[in-house]
């Protein structure tokens, strides 16, 4: 380097931008969704980068839930269920337009969180984990034993969303609808997490009982993030099943629930690009590893492991300090 | 009343096996503060290296020798692997290393073994026991004569040895055990020994009852975590009591109530444990300081 004096290293600003601030976010995360279709060669990669977009929208609820306030779930593919099976069976059994069931799932979803939050946000550490777990199980349980209304473990058909006269159909045009939505749910999180509501939530992460002595009504706050949380995986779960055309208990089932939390970890825990690019590496590296079909979940296994031993806080902070440390 | 005994027998049994795999989870808690994920592939590798030792032509108890000794190898490893790097790593990433363990050991067992399920055979025969008109599996009674083998043999370890002592000490407070004089590494690596070779002997010990493949270790790990919960996670008589109780539960539940929820019942029930009594049925609160 010609000037030792240099202020920053280049990258480490635009990262430092890209995860201090807020329009820096979100354009980052507009770049990274408008450049991959630039030298994407088949539709197949739309369908792979749409699954992506929509998953983040649920992996940012969670982190809203894990990162800032502090709260570990192992139940949130209930939520998704909720959401994907919304749009299976409302527009089918009553005729709803499929944008009304994706909010009556949305509200299913809100109001079981805010009732079942309540005692569930009370316990601590492991045992909620355990508690979410057996949550996020018995949501599950009942789409796979309600046989009659949602096809049991096979699964059910999901109508085409028709907006406009126009049904939707097509990896890009999902890529497009997921990337654009997961952007707005990056900034209405970002939003919250400036609020005083965010700003409860990290005293909250901190120290309950510090941020208790300070006034910071705890229970509510915690409830409040629980139930957004649950929206956003509600929603991302109606979008996934819209897209995906068919719909089984696998969505709900405990080893999606996992996947979030694993997403949201490796990511970054309290960091928005995080949690986005957490999801591409979830969803990405089966994609790669078809070939060896057989050695896949060794080789899952493998990385969950590897990624959390070598890089603890996730990719994204960890990425910024090491920037950030060799400019300084 | 034989409708009563037959729910009671098949609760026991499997809340028997749940008493193990909770067992093996307090004993790493308690060591090292890990809720270990893996611990229902313990089982399944006790299960499933038996099944295939044996079709090699090694004869059962032989083959079950290997497999548990092979399965405490696997046991090591994942301390020596996974857990030691990772020390001084928040609980939530200890859990997601070791549900990675868990899809790990999941992989490669599909893949050493096969996808197929498998059975062992009984060791006394099939024929049933009646019992005040309920019929017993004498393998059944091999479950819980060999579950209340492993409790009794623990117990003594923990009140009468030595290394017993030491292993308390560091459960109770690792700066302070270290401080004593005990290797408290070692004994962190000694737990995961033992909780694998406690989870293969449960697996071994109910093959010839429920079948066994590649993917039964996640629902055993998920009725052990709960049980372990139950009955107060680190409290190792919780574990007993609370496997038990998930286990005659869940068979309670499956005849009087409905057997599509036979899964449901074991998690409502800690839910509602839960809600009322926040630390388990047999766990103290903990006071957090500022």
């Amino acid at each position: 380097m010609a000037n030792p004096a240099a202020p920053t290293h280049p990258l480490s600003r635009i990262l430092a931008v890209a995860t201090g601030d807020k329009i820096g976010t979100l354009v980052v995360l507009a770049l990274l969704v408008v450049l991959p279709p630039l030298v994407f060669p088949s539709s197949f990669y739309y369908r792979v980068g749409a699954i992506v977009w929509i998953l983040a929208i649920a992996s940012i609820g969670l982190n809203l839930l894990m990162g800032y306030a502090g709260q570990v779930s192992l139940g949130h593919a209930g939520f998704i269920g909720i959401g994907a099976y919304a749009v299976a069976i409302l527009p089918q059994r009553f005729g709803l337009h499929g944008l009304a069931a994706m909010a009556a799932g949305a509200a299913v979803s809100a109001l079981l969180a805010y009732f079942a939050g309540r005692p569930i946000l009370r316990l601590r550490g492991h045992y909620l984990a355990v508690a979410t777990l057996g949550f996020g199980i018995l949501i599950a349980m009942v789409f796979t034993n309600e046989a009659a209304w949602t096809g049991g473990p096979d699964g059910m058909r999901v109508p085409r969303l028709v907006l406009f006269g126009w049904p939707v159909r097509g990896s890009d045009t999902w890529y497009w609808i997921g990337g654009a939505t997961m952007i707005l749910s990056a900034w209405l999180a970002l939003n919250l997490v400036d609020s005083p509501t965010g700003r409860a939530l990290r005293a909250i992460h901190d120290s309950e009982v510090a941020a208790k002595v300070v006034g910071v009504d705890v229970a509510r706050y915690k409830l409040t993030v629980f139930v957004i949380s649950a929206v956003y995986a509600s929603i991302a779960g109606s979008f996934l099943a819209l897209f995906d055309g068919h719909i089984t208990p696998d969505a709900a089932g405990f080893l999606r629930s996992v996947e979030l939390v694993t997403m949201v970890v490796i990511g970054g825990m309290g960091s928005i690009v995080g949690s986005v690019v957490g999801t591409a590496v979830i969803v990405v590296l089966p994609q790669t590893l078809t070939f060896l079909s057989d050695y896949k979940h060794l080789m899952i296994g493998a990385f969950i492991m590897l990624f959390m031993i070598f890089l603890r806080s996730g990719i994204v902070p960890a990425l910024r300090e090491k920037l950030f440390r060799r400019a300084a | 009343m034989a409708e009563f005994l037959q729910f009671a027998f098949s609760g026991l049994t499997v809340g028997a096996v749940y008493a193990l795999v909770a067992l093996g989870f307090t004993l790493i808690y308690n060591a090292s503060d890990v809720v270990n994920f893996a611990q229902g592939e313990f089982v399944m590798l006790g299960g499933m290296a038996t099944v295939f030792l044996t079709l090699a032509g090694l004869p059962v108890p032989l083959a079950a020798l290997v497999a548990i000794l092979a399965t405490t190898v696997v046991g090591i490893g994942l301390h020596k692997l996974a857990i030691e790097p990772a020390r001084g790593a928040s609980p939530v990433t200890l859990i997601i290393i070791t549900i990675g363990a868990s899809i790990f050991l999941r992989g490669a067992a599909a893949i050493v073994f096969d996808k197929r399920f498998h059975q062992l055979p009984p060791w006394f025969g099939a024929e049933p026991i009646r019992v005040g008109g309920a019929s017993v599996l004498p393998q059944s009674l091999v479950v819980l004569a060999g579950a209340a083998v492993i409790v009794v043999v623990l117990w003594a370890f923990f009140e009468r040895t030595l290394f017993g002592k030491a292993v308390l000490a560091t459960a109770a407070n690792r700066v302070a055990a270290k401080l004593a004089g005990i290797d408290t590494g070692f004994v962190i690596g000694f737990s995961f020994a033992v909780s694998a070779a406690i989870g293969a002997v449960a697996g071994v010990l109910v093959t010839p009852i429920t079948l066994t493949s590649y993917d039964v270790g996640t629902l055993m790990a998920l009725k052990g975590f709960a049980a372990a919960m139950l009955g107060g996670m680190g409290n190792p008589i919780g574990a007993v009591v609370g496997g038990l109780g998930v286990g005659l539960l869940e068979a309670f539940g499956a005849g009087y109530i409905s057997s599509q929820y036979k899964d449901a019942v074991g998690f409502i029930v800690i839910l509602v444990v839960l809600f009322v009594m926040p630390n388990g049925l047999f766990g103290r609160s903990k006071i957090e300081r500022v």
